[in-house]
């Protein structure tokens, strides 16, 4: 009996070929456009909007088409000086995903300097929990997600001293299942997004031996469907941010090879906007700057020239990751 | 992006903040670069307005009846912004609020925007208040009826029921979740999630989850997440993979009847693949049945993994010589 299949058909008339120039573009004007009212609903996220902007912009090769000098001044501004915190935007609180967005953006322009660093180093720290695991925020959401982030940021910052790694380590441990795959907190359902926060984790604290490999290898190169695509989860559609969570998880177990790159390849450039420029998450939809970036990574991945190569574990680009000296953990 | 809704603000005749006489006290802080954004749809002139008042009362620490309906409405036009609804309990808890007012309206809203972190933290740290998970259960169907698969809703429930011990019935639950939907990942993850934290894998529960897996498989033969489950159950069975005799048999007729689900030809080469490693049984039959199945997957049943189907030939055929270099996990750096 044929089993119906969730997934995407590719259009005979996509993209195939990669618009860099577009991509380039339309992260420019996302930059310069203040007056815009997606611009200025977004500033929750802000910090983060810049690093997957600024970083997709970097992989071009384009980072001095955009010099703001108003940049630095901003992403100071944001730091909090009670708690060290930073955050998304002016007048929000504190958060670790924009912490370490912050810190990477930082990095990547050799600035890191301008922060106030052992205010970063103070809040990371002070969101670990008994367990090992890290809250969000001072409220105290709990995922593995913010275990990642708070690796990441001390690891760029050189002050992994300042946490209990061994702590951190056990409760990634408790987040594997049976599958092989890790979710957000102990039993929750694996998912590639998660996926990718634990063995990013692991690969920073040296720890991919903690990994059932061969058994999350098999069930991540599962998430590859027909259409060339990857998803998150079975049975869910496929999406261009998991070309990114999936291959690098691929990568960092030495098993990227194990999928089909030329079909993968085929499904990203058909997600590009061959009008306003950007990558959407399917085929057809309107383009952003976070499927951007995780598209142009996922093709850095497949060794597609023209891009600059990616780091795996930071998805920073890998010449910023080797001037700062960090060899984080990948497997043969 | 954005998954704010406006719909309630605009259908009411909307008066902006800075035309209400009862909000004349306030200073309103325009956003961040202190530019004045040029608006020119309708609605982003409530959001900036709504939000330049939010950025007032934020300032100046104002904690009233007024300030909280602020944060409503800074919250409809967008449920993703974490400041406001930190300020929103803040000032919930200075006013001493009805947390059971606020409960029914976090239910409200998750109703509509219900892929949103913030959403669904507010509603935990609300139970948390209340120390009463009872409605927790219903709630979470009640979203799960809409979207089977959701995280959020699943990893609320899984909380709720961990935090107050509410486990009964669970299994149940998840039975009709898979009448429904068979594939549904996230309810073959509550099933393990239940059986782990109730009566945990002793024999008998390990038996007839079999069972009932099987019968899942033989209803549809493609499906991964009844796989996946089967395979997490096998890793209690003390023998291992492959010596379960009703999975093996259950296997064996399947593929004599001429199945070649992709799944069931991985099992089986697992299978091969334990049976070489602990050296039980006839090694070499063991070997190339393996190594033939992996070629069927890479050349017909699942070739879009060809890749991986080779090294798992490789893996085989060096394990049966003795130089299994291939299946350890060497590292670099």
């Amino acid at each position: 009996m044929a089993t119906p299949i969730k997934d995407v058909v590719l259009d005979e008339n996509r993209p195939k070929t990669l618009l860099a120039e577009k991509h380039a573009d339309f992260i420019i004007k996302l930059f310069h456009s203040e007056d815009n009212y997606e611009f200025a609903i977004t500033d929750y996220l802000r910090m983060s909007g810049m690093y997957w902007g600024l970083t997709a912009l970097d992989l071009l090769h384009k980072r001095d088409k955009l010099l703001r000098v108003d940049l630095f001044d901003f992403i100071k501004s944001c730091q909090d000086p009670e708690s060290g915190g930073i955050s998304a935007s002016l007048n929000h609180d504190p958060h670790l995903l924009h912490t370490l967005s912050a810190v990477q953006i930082l990095c990547m322009y050799d600035k890191i300097d301008i922060l106030d660093i052992e205010g970063v180093v103070k809040y990371v720290a002070s969101l670990q929990q008994p367990d090992g695991s890290f809250s969000g925020d001072k409220w105290g959401e709990i995922d593995t997600r913010f275990s990642f982030c708070a690796v990441a940021t001390l690891s760029l910052l050189k002050r992994m001293d300042s946490i209990d790694v061994d702590k951190a380590v056990k409760f990634i441990e408790t987040c594997k299942n049976f599958d092989g795959g890790f979710g957000s907190r102990p039993l929750s359902e694996s998912h590639a997004g998660l996926i990718y926060c634990c063995l990013g984790f692991l690969s920073i604290t040296n720890r991919l031996d903690i990994v059932d490999r061969d058994t999350l290898a098999w069930w991540l190169c599962e998430r590859q469907l027909p259409s060339g695509g990857l998803n998150g989860r079975p049975e869910k559609l496929p999406d261009v941010c998991y070309s990114w969570w999936v291959l690098s998880s691929l990568k960092l177990l030495g098993r990227l090879h194990w999928i089909s790159s030329t079909d993968l390849e085929n499904f990203i450039m058909a997600c590009q906007d061959g009008e306003t420029g950007g990558i959407s998450d399917r085929p057809g939809d309107v383009a952003d700057p976070y499927h951007t970036l995780f598209g142009l990574a996922a093709l850095s991945l497949l060794g597609y020239s023209n891009i600059k190569m990616v780091n795996p574990t930071y998805c920073m680009p890998q010449e910023v990751i080797d001037r700062l000296g960090l060899k984080p953990q990948v497997l043969a | 992006m954005s998954d704010s809704s406006d719909e309630e603000i605009s259908q009411q005749k909307w008066v902006f903040y800075k035309d209400r006489p009862d909000w004349k006290d306030v200073e309103p802080i325009p956003q961040d670069d202190g530019e004045e954004p040029v608006v020119t749809i309708a609605y982003s002139k409530e959001f900036t307005d709504v939000y330049d008042y939010f950025r007032g009362i934020l300032k100046t620490q104002e904690k009233s009846e007024r300030a909280l309906q602020l944060t409503k409405d800074a919250a409809n036009l967008n449920p993703a912004n974490y400041t406001v609804w930190q300020y929103r309990r803040d000032i919930i808890k200075a006013l001493k609020k009805d947390l059971r007012e606020e409960l029914e309206y976090i239910r409200q809203t998750i109703r509509k925007h219900s892929k949103n972190y913030q959403v669904w933290h507010h509603r935990k740290v609300l139970v948390e208040w209340l120390n009463d998970g009872s409605e927790e259960l219903e709630f979470t169907k009640s979203i799960l009826e809409t979207d089977d698969k959701n995280y959020h809703a699943w990893q609320h429930r899984q909380w709720a029921m961990k935090t107050f011990k509410l486990y009964e019935g669970e299994l149940d639950y998840v039975d009709s979740l898979l009448q429904t939907d068979i594939r549904n990942n996230s309810a073959w993850n509550q099933r393990y999630f239940v059986v782990n934290n109730t009566t945990g894998f002793t024999d008998v529960v390990l038996s007839n989850e079999i069972d009932y897996t099987l019968n899942k498989i033989n209803i549809a033969k493609e499906n991964e997440s009844a796989w996946n489950y089967l395979r997490g159950l096998l890793l209690h069975d003390k023998e291992g993979l492959s010596k379960n005799q009703k999975v093996v048999k259950f296997c064996e007729d399947l593929y004599n009847s001429g199945n070649r689900s992709a799944f069931l030809l991985a099992l089986l080469v697992d299978m091969c693949d334990e049976e070489i490693t602990q050296g039980s049984g006839d090694v070499l039959l063991a070997r190339q049945k393996g190594i033939d199945l992996c070629k069927e997957l890479a050349s017909n049943y699942d070739t879009i993994r060809c890749k991986y189907w080779e090294y798992m030939a490789n893996t085989l055929e060096k394990k049966g010589t003795g130089t299994d270099e291939a299946c350890t996990s060497s590292t670099a750096n």
